[in-house]
């Protein structure tokens, strides 16, 4: 939809952002959408490209997912990217 | 478990308050931006500059509203669904008239189809309401082509001698139980005018064997059947039961009279239970060993030429239908060596001992009615699918016309963000919403129309019973034909009208793009194939309704207009050798009845189905080819009104100590006797071995006049003797007289020529018969009758294609109507232009005209050749006339042109009409 303006910023890895909400709410306790759109704009520190309504529904997702089994999905999608990348760069 | 419930419970709550919830939602967005745009005004923006960047950064906010909308819902599917089905119900009553023509075209199309699917349903798909019908198994015999011998009796099917059915009974081993039954009618009167019912002779391992039980009282055993049992136990059928003793337990107790003798009722069979053959019920079931008693003086019972059984058995548990095929073959040349009758010939008898036992799975029963109307129902099952592929293309059109109209409607929802899938399948819920509606009246019409096709089938003189209770069948069926229909004329406009890409339909001045070209492109060929399908049946219908003109007109040899009144003297004091004298005395005294012309006695009616045949010996020599006979008195061709074309007929010269006389028919003259008089030539009854063959004189020709059927179709091609015999279509029939019978049968008919209406008549003769012979049984019938009930198959069949014909002209006319204005509507500024440089409306009129002709024209050639196909398979319903006959194509297409022309002229005429300055200022 909206074209972004800097060509070095990444969209939003599906799936990444319920776990970074998630993450925001644990580390500032309750917040509102402008808030934990605010708090991952100063975190990804302008490499991320996020529409900002997106952050509505990862919130209402976020009801029925738990941080803890979020965490491990990602370590473990993490842990594969990192041994997929290690290779390539060994070979 | 417990957090699942709270989710669940919270799901339902967030359900149930969800527009509250969306509009928060909503409010909380327009807060987030606004704060978004305070930050950007306070980054030295202007506030226009802010607002679109705070909007870019937020992203498209509906899509998320959906999607938090969708989060929120219980089961989000069946949200959607409902939401896409709301908004279809909308459209619908937005649009009543288009709706309600989709409906009913698509409840005509469904409903005709349910209803002839229906028929076939109960005919060959649905098993008999018994226990484990799989395992029933249908005895039959292989004659190897070679044909029957001996005489049957009445009834069609039955193919068992009775020693035959002992035979395979003591020697078979596939079966756990093997059953016979043989059908008749009975009396149920005590005196005067019969009542009849269907009877059922039944082996007494009839009810045990097909595992139907007793509603009331018990039903027959084999202890019911032994020989010379007398008179036993009656068992009555359930819905019998319910008409005749309106479903009183007590008829158990009580006794019924089935012709003029006393049997006991000792049961009801379980409901539903109709017997085993599919279109004939039964209303009482007696023993086999009660058959002596009933058909008293000549038995069939212990008579190796008399066929009268069907046999079905059980197959044991561990036994196929092709283990037990195999183990009636071993034992059929014992069976039959044994049985073979006495009254044959060498030839017949060899002939005979070479048949073979057969086994068929008969889970759904045995019928007579499956080949009899097995062509017949398959066209009629053709012709509905045509119909309701029609009614689906003509709603394709319609669909697409509407998809077309609505197209910014669609652009814009494709616009701001709906999937195509989301849209096709919104679009599409307002054709499953009139699919279901289609089927919903499908399913009552159906009902409705097949009971009323059985009511018209059930004119003739045998009441056909089917079970048309609906079943899953039923019903799969008619989802199915809805799911088909619906994704014939949904999916496509469906698809195409989203396929155009919003952009070019949303630009100004874009309204020829939301009249795409390619959309109105797949409307013209949509009418072309509407214009092809109806013309099949079209075609179909014209060759029906001639085909029912002709045999109506066909040339019977006689005046149907004649009462025919059966006298059965089986329970009268008269003895055997005065009958002949009897049924004389009750001419003569029938003939003295206030309104009655002429009468006379006759053993066969003609067209009643009944039949006498065999072959005549000439020198010696069995003359090629059946010849039928008949025996009547000396007033029958008065009667008939059959004229004599030269000769005599038989009078008081006629007696049992002169010669015998015959008088024989053009055809019988033609055939026998070609270049000679056939008057003063003799000719001998071929007869069963040991009997002595009567000579015969002939003293008169008649006539030709028809005897089976109103076709004749007897006469197979290869007996017709001579190339002008061809289109004769009559049999040769030679009348003997009945007054030279000694050994008269105790029933016997009487033809009667009556001035007066035969209800008003029927009493005195009744009185009148009664008076000379009394306790004899006396019913009515008509040959004009038999004449309706021999036509009703072509009747039913000429009204149902020519309905199915009108439907379709109608459908192709509304499409070619719907295109050609979607036409116009679109060439109006280039129509304004042209009329504007000077056209006259004629040409314009005209323009529209070629241009429909053009689409006519190419579906009437595709519709044609289509057509001679299709037709081809009827062939053999037509009479009079070839399945590419020229005539009925002329008619059809003509018919079919004219209709639609009509139609196109409406759209070309309002073109015409059309003020150019108007159509330029658009």
């Amino acid at each position: 939809m909206a074209k972004g303006t800097a060509g070095d910023r990444r969209d939003v890895l599906q799936g990444t952002l319920d776990l970074m909400v998630l993450k925001t709410l644990e580390t500032l306790g309750p917040q509102h959408g402008y808030g934990i759109a605010r708090r991952i704009e100063q975190m990804s520190e302008d490499v991320l490209k996020l529409n900002e309504g997106t952050v509505y529904a990862a919130i209402t997702r976020s009801g029925r997912r738990q941080l803890a089994r979020e965490t491990e999905n990602w370590s473990r999608i993490a842990g594969v990217m990192a041994r997929l990348l290690g290779t390539a760069e060994r070979s | 478990m417990w957090s699942r419930i709270v989710i669940i419970a919270s799901r339902l709550r967030f359900a149930l308050s969800r527009q509250r919830v969306d509009d928060q939602v909503r409010r909380e967005f327009e807060g987030h931006i606004d704060l978004l745009v305070d930050r950007y005004i306070r980054a030295g923006m202007t506030r226009e500059e802010a607002e679109a960047a705070a909007r870019r950064q937020f992203g498209n906010a509906l899509l998320v509203r959906e999607e938090i909308y969708d989060l929120n819902s219980a089961l989000p599917f069946l949200d959607t669904t409902c939401q896409d089905l709301r908004y279809g119900l909308r459209l619908l009553r937005q649009n009543p008239t288009f709706s309600l023509v989709a409906i009913l075209t698509l409840t005509l199309g469904i409903g005709a189809n349910a209803a002839i699917f229906q028929l076939v349903n109960a005919l060959r798909l649905r098993s008999l309401p018994v226990e484990k019908p799989y395992e029933l198994v249908s005895i039959g015999i292989d004659q190897h082509g070679k044909g029957r011998v001996g005489r049957g009796y009445p009834g069609g099917r039955s193919i068992f001698t009775e020693p035959l059915w002992q035979e395979i009974r003591s020697r078979q081993q596939a079966f756990s139980s093997l059953f016979a039954w043989g059908k008749d009618a009975w009396d149920l009167s005590t005196e005067g005018e019969v009542v009849a019912a269907r009877g059922l002779y039944v082996s007494g391992g009839f009810f045990d064997g097909l595992g139907v039980r007793a509603h009331v009282g018990r039903v027959l055993t084999d202890a019911d059947d032994r020989k010379g049992c007398g008179s036993p136990g009656a068992v009555l059928s359930h819905a019998f039961w319910q008409t005749r003793y309106g479903g009183n337990p007590d008829a158990i107790r009580k006794t019924i009279m089935l012709d003029r003798r006393r049997f006991d009722v000792i049961g009801v069979a379980q409901p539903r239970f109709f017997g085993v053959e599919v279109g004939r019920a039964f209303d009482v079931a007696i023993p086999l060993c009660a058959e002596p008693l009933l058909r008293g003086a000549q038995p069939a019972t212990g008579r190796r030429d008399a066929w009268w059984l069907d046999v079905m058995g059980r197959l044991r548990p561990d036994w196929t239908v092709e283990q037990a095929q195999v183990q009636l073959a071993t034992i059929s040349p014992d069976i039959f060596r044994a049985t073979v009758s006495p009254s044959y010939k060498p030839d017949t008898a060899k002939n005979y001992t070479s048949f073979t036992l057969t086994a068929d799975a008969a889970a759904t029963g045995v019928s007579n009615l499956r080949r009899a109307y097995a062509t017949q129902l398959w066209v009629l099952l053709g012709a509905t699918g045509l119909v309701l592929l029609l009614t689906s293309v003509n709603l394709a059109n319609l669909m697409l016309a509407r998809a077309t109209s609505r197209g910014r409607e669609i652009a814009v929802r494709l616009a701001i963000g709906a999937s195509r899938g989301r849209v096709v399948r919104q679009l599409l819920s307002e054709s499953a919403l009139i699919a279901g509606l289609g089927a919903a009246g499908g399913l009552l019409l159906a009902r409705w129309i097949s009971q009323t096709l059985v009511r018209v089938l059930n004119a003739g003189p045998a009441p056909v019973f089917v079970d048309l209770t609906p079943d899953w069948r039923l019903f799969a069926f008619i989802v199915a034909s809805a799911f088909v229909a619906c994704m014939l004329f949904g999916l496509g406009p469906a698809l195409t009208a989203t396929r155009r890409d919003p952009a070019t339909t949303l630009e100004p001045g874009g309204r020829s793009s939301t009249d795409g070209h390619d959309a109105v492109a797949v409307r013209r060929g949509l009418v072309v194939g509407q214009v092809a399908l109806s013309i099949v049946l079209v075609v179909g219908a014209v060759l029906f309704g001639r085909t029912l003109r002709n045999l109506g007109a066909v040339d019977l040899g006689f005046d149907p207009n004649v009462l025919v009144a059966s006298v059965d003297l089986r329970r009268t004091a008269v003895p055997a050798e005065a009958r002949t004298r009897t049924f004389a005395d009750i001419v003569a005294r029938l003939r003295e009845v206030p309104g009655v012309g002429h009468a006379a006695e006759t053993l066969i009616v003609p067209l009643s189905g009944a039949d006498w045949n065999g072959r005549i010996v000439r020198g010696g020599v069995a003359q090629e080819g059946d010849v039928h006979f008949n025996e009547v008195g000396g007033s029958y061709f008065r009667a008939m009104a059959t004229p004599l074309l030269s000769g005599r007929t038989f009078d008081d010269r006629d007696r049992p100590d002169t010669p015998r006389s015959a008088i024989v028919n053009e055809t019988f003259a033609r055939r026998h006797f070609p270049n000679e008089d056939p008057i003063g030539q003799t000719f001998q009854m071929d007869m069963p071995a040991g009997a002595a063959q009567p000579v015969y004189q002939i003293v008169g020709v008649s006539k030709d006049a028809k005897y089976l059927g109103v076709r004749e179709e007897r006469t197979a091609a290869a007996i017709r003797f001579s190339a002008h015999e061809s289109s004769a279509m009559f049999l040769p029939i030679a009348y003997l007289a009945a007054s030279q019978n000694t050994m008269a049968p105790p029933d016997f008919r009487i033809v009667l020529r009556a001035d007066m209406p035969p209800s008003s008549i029927t009493r005195a003769l009744t009185r009148a018969i009664t008076d000379v012979a009394p306790g004899a049984a006396v019913s009515y019938d008509a040959i004009a009758k038999y004449v309706d009930a021999l036509l009703v198959s072509e009747r039913l069949i000429a009204w149902l294609s020519g309905f199915f014909g009108a439907l379709a002209t109608l459908i192709a006319a509304i499409g070619l109507y719907g295109v050609m204005s979607c036409l116009v509507t679109r060439r109006r500024v280039e129509i304004g232009v042209r009329m504007a440089l000077g056209a006259e409306p004629r040409t314009v009129i005209r323009m529209v005209l070629a241009d429909s002709g053009r689409l006519l024209a190419v579906g009437v050639v595709i519709g044609a050749a289509l057509a001679v196909v299709a037709s081809r398979y009827a062939a053999s319903l037509l009479y009079g006339l070839t399945p590419s006959d020229a005539t009925s194509f002329a008619v059809a297409i003509g018919a079919l042109s004219a209709a639609s022309l009509v139609a196109a002229w409406i759209p070309a005429r309002r073109a015409s009409t059309l003020a150019p300055a108007v159509a330029l200022r658009e």
